[in-house]
């Protein structure tokens, strides 16, 4: 809180809390209520399906779903498991190749202003595009059945909001600081070092976080438009025009997870390399 | 208390004129014909209203703004060599603290850049951190501290690789009074034990008074320098000091010094300032 600032002679805060269980109580106490919306939700869904008989191809119930998916985990047709570990090689894939492009641009863009005069403007267009639209495209240049041409879909979603912030990051830092820099007569490359890298790691997780989903969602609707089979994207086409919407059901569940797993992973991996960082500070 | 009149100045500035080019090619001269010396050990502030220049006549002497006409020497060096040299300390009025490093880092940066070794580093940051009375939060975070509290530490930081000169912009203007009052104490309390020169910038009269041996008067548009008030209150000084007549006396001559040199209107003033600093003394 900024009434950290009245107090003289006094912490505002203590030091990051306690330590193994009094974090493993908050955080139960955090979340405790999510998990029983989730759970309770779950159950409505089920009592509901089974109380108005609702026919299965609208909406299965979450038994019927979880039975599928345990059904098809090795599925001779729908091999679910396989497929979403294709799919995730696939996003993460496209998420590193996208993030470390983005990264390199946003470097060279904050290093030349010019650069940056160019290339902003044409990311912040890029941007406003439908990008997924070009996934047809993308499987022609690619390869079809190449998981590359998934893979690069995924990437293209993940550079620019890597590329827009971390260039924001490196090149937003406060004039008092570079000044601060100078009046020390440090060079460049250590103002980049000591400050602008420092100063964009915010920026650079909160594009990571946004990477994450929009890799699997390339990923996932690139596969839509054809490819290898064992992956979800395929599942879930094949399997909707097979009228088997439990499978179909399964193979978006798992679609879900993979995404949820992909951001807490980030999330955990930030809280790690930032903990500075408001984002990160338990006390909020 | 100062040096004597005679003693070799430490930094000495001579004619500078400073014009910003501004948008459609308007000009703003915010530093006219500065003449100035300071001299070894001296405490000197800078006060004036808003936009006489006295923060651009501190980073003119800090080699951060070229001027446009005249020069800053230091130690015989050009303010460039100076800040190569790592001359000056600086503080802003915001504390200026890299949210990434703890208390220590934060005071260990300057020495990280100039080389220092790890030991050295780290027997530097404890003792700067103790002399600003932080020596309990080497490891906190800076989010953690006070406002009073991070800018101790970026006086710590300021002081830390022993510049000569420490260059201070308004660095309390953000505090309440009573911190402030109690930060100027500490400030007294370290200049006098590290006998740093310290150029001050505030527009706090009161603040002046106390802590200088010498206020330097400014006026604004464009900026110049309209008085130069020796305050002879004895050191060491304290709370006592601010009881004292000679106290309010100097706290009114440099208020009437503000209120002739205007800020408003003309520059009908200006011949007499070069004469009253070359002078050095008050009546």
């Amino acid at each position: 809180m900024s009434a950290a600032a009245g107090v003289a002679g006094r912490p505002a805060a203590e030091p990051s809390g306690p330590g193994g269980a009094g974090r493993a109580a908050r955080a139960v106490r955090d979340y405790a209520p999510a998990v029983l919306v989730a759970v309770g939700g779950l159950l409505v869904w089920e009592a509901v399906i089974r109380l108005a008989n609702l026919n299965a191809f609208i909406l299965p119930a979450p038994s019927a779903i979880i039975g599928a998916l345990i059904a098809n985990w090795n599925g001779e047709r729908f091999p679910l498991w396989q497929s979403a570990l294709n799919t995730i090689i696939e996003a993460v894939g496209g998420f590193l190749i996208g993030t470390t492009a983005g990264v390199v641009v946003a470097f060279l863009a904050a290093r030349w202003g010019g650069m940056r005069a160019m290339l902003l403007p044409l990311a912040i267009a890029a941007n406003a595009i439908p990008i997924i639209a070009f996934a047809p495209l993308f499987n022609t240049w690619f390869g079809l059945l190449n998981p590359l041409s998934k893979m690069m879909m995924a990437a293209v979603l993940s550079f620019f909001p890597v590329m827009a912030n971390v260039t924001r990051g490196l090149s937003g830092v406060d004039p008092s600081q570079i000044e601060l820099m100078r009046s020390y007569a440090a060079t460049q490359s250590t103002i980049l070092r000591k400050v602008r890298i420092p100063n964009a790691l915010p920026y650079f997780f909160t594009a990571l976080k946004l990477a994450s989903t929009l890799s699997l969602i390339g990923a996932i609707v690139a596969e839509y438009f054809g490819g290898q089979g064992s992956v979800l994207g395929r599942m879930i086409v094949q399997s909707a025009s097979a009228l088997k919407f439990d499978i179909t059901w399964a193979a978006v569940s798992l679609a879900a997870i993979a995404g949820i797993v992909f951001y807490l992973v980030i999330a955990l991996i930030e809280r790690i390399a930032i903990p500075w960082h408001a984002s990160s500070r338990s006390e909020g | 208390m100062a040096g004597s009149a005679d003693t070799v100045p430490i930094v000495r500035i001579a004619g500078v004129d400073k014009v910003f080019a501004g948008r459609e090619g308007g000009r703003t001269t915010a530093l006219s014909a500065i003449d100035l010396d300071i001299r070894p050990g001296e405490f000197v502030s800078l006060i004036g209203p808003s936009g006489c220049g006295k923060s651009t006549l501190l980073r003119v002497i800090g080699d951060l703004v070229q001027p446009t006409k005249g020069a800053v020497s230091v130690n015989g060096k050009t303010a460039e060599q100076a800040r190569r040299d790592r001359d000056y300390g600086m503080v802003f009025q915001a504390p200026v603290l890299f949210d990434w490093r703890s208390v220590e880092d934060n005071v260990k940066l300057p020495l990280e850049i100039l080389g220092k070794d790890k030991a050295w580093r780290a027997k530097r940051a404890k003792e700067m951190l103790e002399l600003v009375e932080l020596g309990d939060f080497t490891k906190h975070m800076p989010y953690q501290l006070s406002g009073g509290m991070q800018q101790r530490v970026a006086i710590a930081r300021a002081l830390s690789f022993e510049p000569r000169i420490l260059l201070m912009d308004e660095p309390f203007g953000a505090l309440d009074e009573m911190t402030r009052e109690r930060m100027n104490d500490e400030v007294l309390r370290i200049w006098q034990q590290t006998g740093t020169t310290v150029v001050f910038v505030t527009h706090s009269i009161p603040e002046a008074v106390y802590l200088s041996s010498r206020v330097v008067v400014m006026s604004a548009r464009p900026g110049r320098i309209t008085r130069v008030v020796d305050i002879d209150l004895p050191r060491p000084r304290s709370e006592g000091s601010r009881e004292t007549p000679r106290y309010f006396e100097l706290i009114t001559e440099v208020r009437e010094a503000l209120r002739a040199g205007g800020g408003d209107v003309d520059d009908a003033g200006t011949p007499s300032a070069a004469r009253t600093m070359a002078e050095g003394a008050v009546g």
